[in-house]
């Protein structure tokens, strides 16, 4: 592991890492932050739960804009496997390649007398179908085998079957995989790993060992208001502050999807671009299925909005 | 510094964070790097190495605070009542005055009167790992280790010393008597603190132990609430056992249609073979519950048990009788479990059992729910009040279904003595189980969703 350190732009602190990421435009807490510094210095993969659209994946792709990294992307889903995840023969080109070679198998069979002969020259070169030629890498393998290392993100793991998580299980620990007729493709740059998850199922234990466990709530208010800032340049400092305080007043509902930082700031660029300067209990009306997608949300709601504006509205009186 | 470490991860296992060696190590290489000096970035980094879940997280981030709270040294009592200054001139002035006696006291003694917090602080830590503090586990133990740790602090020593002193300098004995009292104060203090810190997990194992194993009809009212959150945490280890997917490949049938449409790039020549799957159905329950007199506890957890497996189950339709019977399931979905359980009770509960009359009450209206999926579960203790048994309509349950299983919270012995039907109800039952404990309550829901599996 020593001699891949150089390679490595070593990171100098937490608050580096809280930079590097704001420039990206992704305003991390210090728990995120802390999380991928160590990650980092300890290279581990990083296992990040938390509700939809808080940023887990937003987070992966920071980092990699961030380092100059390739990012490679593998979404999970129900029935991934070895063949999609990892790598594949590539049989049509095994095939063709057969048939093209047909004649010139025959010739150089040709000369062997006795068919044990022949069978040992077949030897010689038969491993020549199971080469490097021959595979097809898939997101895992292409990862592992980045020369200047990239980010891996693996999204919605949970999502998988449970045969997967064991497939990871040796590169998360030891960034390389097993292949059975090549043998073992260890990685030459470590891959930074991010793993997301909706905790749609609970994860395996032997998986959550291997990781960082990062869990990405709604941000605070404070938080929110400045990754809207970053986000949505257009925007009034005034608005931005309503708007926070007030998608804050709707996550304190019971709701069926609450909405998340995604949503605050789709709703912001739909503010900015009905040019409103500030909250009105009619364009909140009218805007509210930016920020909740289900009826039922929007009818629970909708009783609130005159409450939830003015509270809005005053808390902006106080800064 | 990393026997401190160690003693946190003996904590953390404490508060019920699993920590694994391969994870202490982690967390240890990680501290190495971030140092420790910043307190909240120590916090963030234990729990992004040790915690993998949100309970997990909460509950060491609680354990952090509880461990690195500079424990609380109350002032030895002397010093309280004049003022600090009154204290610092005071403090030179005993070692002059007494010069003579300080020499023959044992060096517990001359800390106490000395006075000097962080020294009798340090002192107290050093006899708590001397005394293997972090191995407590009960709180029957306070007063043992309490003892330990005195004694290896010299408290042998400091009440020869004592003794001496009320001879020969009653007014300094008097100080030292006062610093003695605040001193046992603080080591029960610290005592104490271990126990929470080290004894969670061991106390509510016990608890949980003892819960488990008692007779569900006999606990008492203040036991029922963490009966309760036993069979929550039964129902969730349930779930987390039986809701991974239910897909098993099937080697040997292979599954025509599915291999030539994936082979048709190379035209159709069959490189990659698809299998037949067979997909597991979950279980259908229908379960009756007998909620008159002493099986009506053991009806409540059951119902509560059955009704929080939403995962592994899909479907579950549940009914209570006992003169007469009714479906009960949308009240247990839609109200809380006290407040559902108080409702079944108001409607049918409390009566004398009829089990004749309830099975044809379930016969009339919903035997058709009754397919060959399901899995019937009654429970009842088979006491018919010497009415008809109404063993045919059993019958006729148990051939709809795919299993019928009766739960009796009767033990075996009393079976058939007095009105109780249960030889004869037996005949037609799949599987016959006592169950009056959690544990066999857990074991049963078990065994019923494992046939699924």
């Amino acid at each position: 592991m020593a001699e891949h350190r150089p390679l490595h732009r070593p990171l100098a602190s937490i608050e580096a890492v809280e930079s590097g990421l704001a420039s990206q435009g992704y305003i991390a807490s210090r728990q995120i932050a802390t999380a991928v510094y160590l990650a980092q210095q300890i290279e581990k993969p990083i296992l990040v739960e938390g509700p939809a659209g808080v940023g887990k994946t937003e987070l992966a792709k920071a980092i990699a804009g961030w380092r100059g990294l390739k990012m490679i992307r593998l979404q999970c889903y129900e029935g991934l496997d070895e063949a999609k995840a990892l790598y594949e023969w590539k049989y049509a080109k095994q095939l063709l390649y057969t048939q093209i070679l047909k004649d010139k198998l025959g010739e150089v069979l040709g000369g062997a007398e006795t068919l044990h002969a022949a069978l040992d020259q077949l030897h010689d070169f038969g491993d020549v179908f199971f080469s490097k030629e021959f595979v097809e890498p898939r997101p895992l393998l292409q990862a592992l085998e980045q020369p200047a290392g990239c980010v891996l993100l693996i999204d919605e793991i949970d999502k998988s079957d449970a045969e997967f998580e064991s497939l990871l299980l040796e590169i998360l620990s030891d960034f390389q995989v097993s292949i059975p007729e090549l043998g073992t493709v260890a990685a030459t740059v470590p891959p930074t790993v991010i793993l997301t998850s909706n905790s749609e199922r609970n994860l395996g234990d032997a998986l959550k060992r291997r990781c960082l466990h990062l869990h990405i709530g709604f941000p605070e208010q404070k938080l929110e208001e400045r990754i809207v800032e970053s986000r949505v340049p257009g925007i009034s400092e005034k608005l931005r502050k309503q708007l926070v305080g007030f998608i804050h007043d709707v996550r304190n509902l019971d709701l069926k999807k609450q909405p998340s930082v995604s949503e605050t700031i789709d709703w912001a660029r739909v503010l900015v671009l009905l040019q409103a300067s500030e909250l009105g209990h009619e364009m909140v009306k009218d805007t509210l299925n930016v920020l909740l997608k289900y009826e039922s949300d929007v009818e629970a709601t909708l009783p609130h909005v005159t409450t939830f504006v003015a509270n809005a509205l005053r808390q902006n009186l106080f800064g | 510094m990393k026997e401190n470490l160690h003693r946190f991860f003996r904590a953390a296992r404490g508060a019920g964070v699993r920590v694994s060696p391969a994870e202490s190590i982690d967390a240890m290489r990680a501290v190495a790097e971030v140092g420790l000096s910043d307190r909240t970035i120590l916090r963030d980094t234990f729990l992004l190495t040790l915690a993998k879940s949100e309970d997990e997280k909460k509950a060491l981030g609680d354990c952090f605070d509880l461990f690195f709270a500079a424990p609380e040294l109350s002032q030895p009592s002397a010093a309280n009542d004049p003022s600090e200054a009154a204290t610092q001139d005071n403090a030179p002035g005993i070692q002059s005055s007494s010069g003579e006696p300080t020499e023959n006291l044992g060096p517990l003694a001359e800390m106490l009167l000395s006075q000097d917090r962080a020294e009798i602080a340090a002192a107290v830590a050093n006899a708590s790992s001397a005394a293997s503090l972090s191995d407590i586990r009960y709180f029957t133990q306070r007063g043992l280790f309490s003892t330990r740790v005195l004694e290896a602090m010299g408290i042998a020593r400091l009440r020869d010393d004592l003794d001496e002193l009320t001879a020969s300098n009653p007014a300094l004995a008097e100080r030292l008597q006062a610093a003695t009292e605040a001193l046992r104060e603080n080591v029960r203090e610290a005592v104490s603190q271990a126990l929470l810190l080290y004894g969670r997990e061991e106390a509510e194992n016990l608890r949980n132990e003892i819960l488990r194993n008692a007779p569900l009809s006999r606990i008492e009212p203040r036991q029922i609430e963490q009966m309760r959150a036993l069979i929550r945490q039964i129902a969730r280890r349930l779930r987390e056992r039986y809701s991974k997917p239910r897909k098993r490949q099937r080697r040997g049938h292979l599954d025509v249609r599915r291999t030539i449409r994936r082979n048709a790039a190379w035209g159709g020549v069959p490189f990659l073979t698809a299998w037949k799957r067979r997909k597991r159905d979950r279980p259908k329950i229908v379960a009756l519950c007998d909620v008159s007199g002493s099986v009506a506890r053991v009806s409540d957890f059951f119902l509560l048990l059955i009704h929080s497996l939403h995962e592994v189950v899909s479907d579950v339709r549940s009914f209570a009788f006992s003169g007469h019977l009714i479906e009960v399931s949308e009240i247990l979905e839609s109200k809380t479990a006290e407040e559902a359980m108080a409702e079944i009770m108001s409607k049918v509960g409390f009566g004398s059992s009829d089990y004749g009359g309830s099975f044809a009450d379930f016969e009339r209206q919903w035997m058709e729910s009754v397919t060959p999926q399901t899995t019937v579960i009654v429970l009842g203790d088979a006491r018919s009040n010497n009415l008809d048994p109404g063993a045919d309509i059993l019958r006729r349950i148990s051939e709809r279904s795919k299993r019928l299983v009766w739960l009796n919270p009767e033990g075996r012995m009393t079976w058939g003595w007095g009105d109780s039907e249960m030889p004869r109800y037996q005949t037609f039952c799949n599987v016959v189980r006592q169950c009056a404990t959690a544990r066999q309550l857990e074991r049963a829901v078990s065994d019923i969703v494992a046939t699924y599996q």
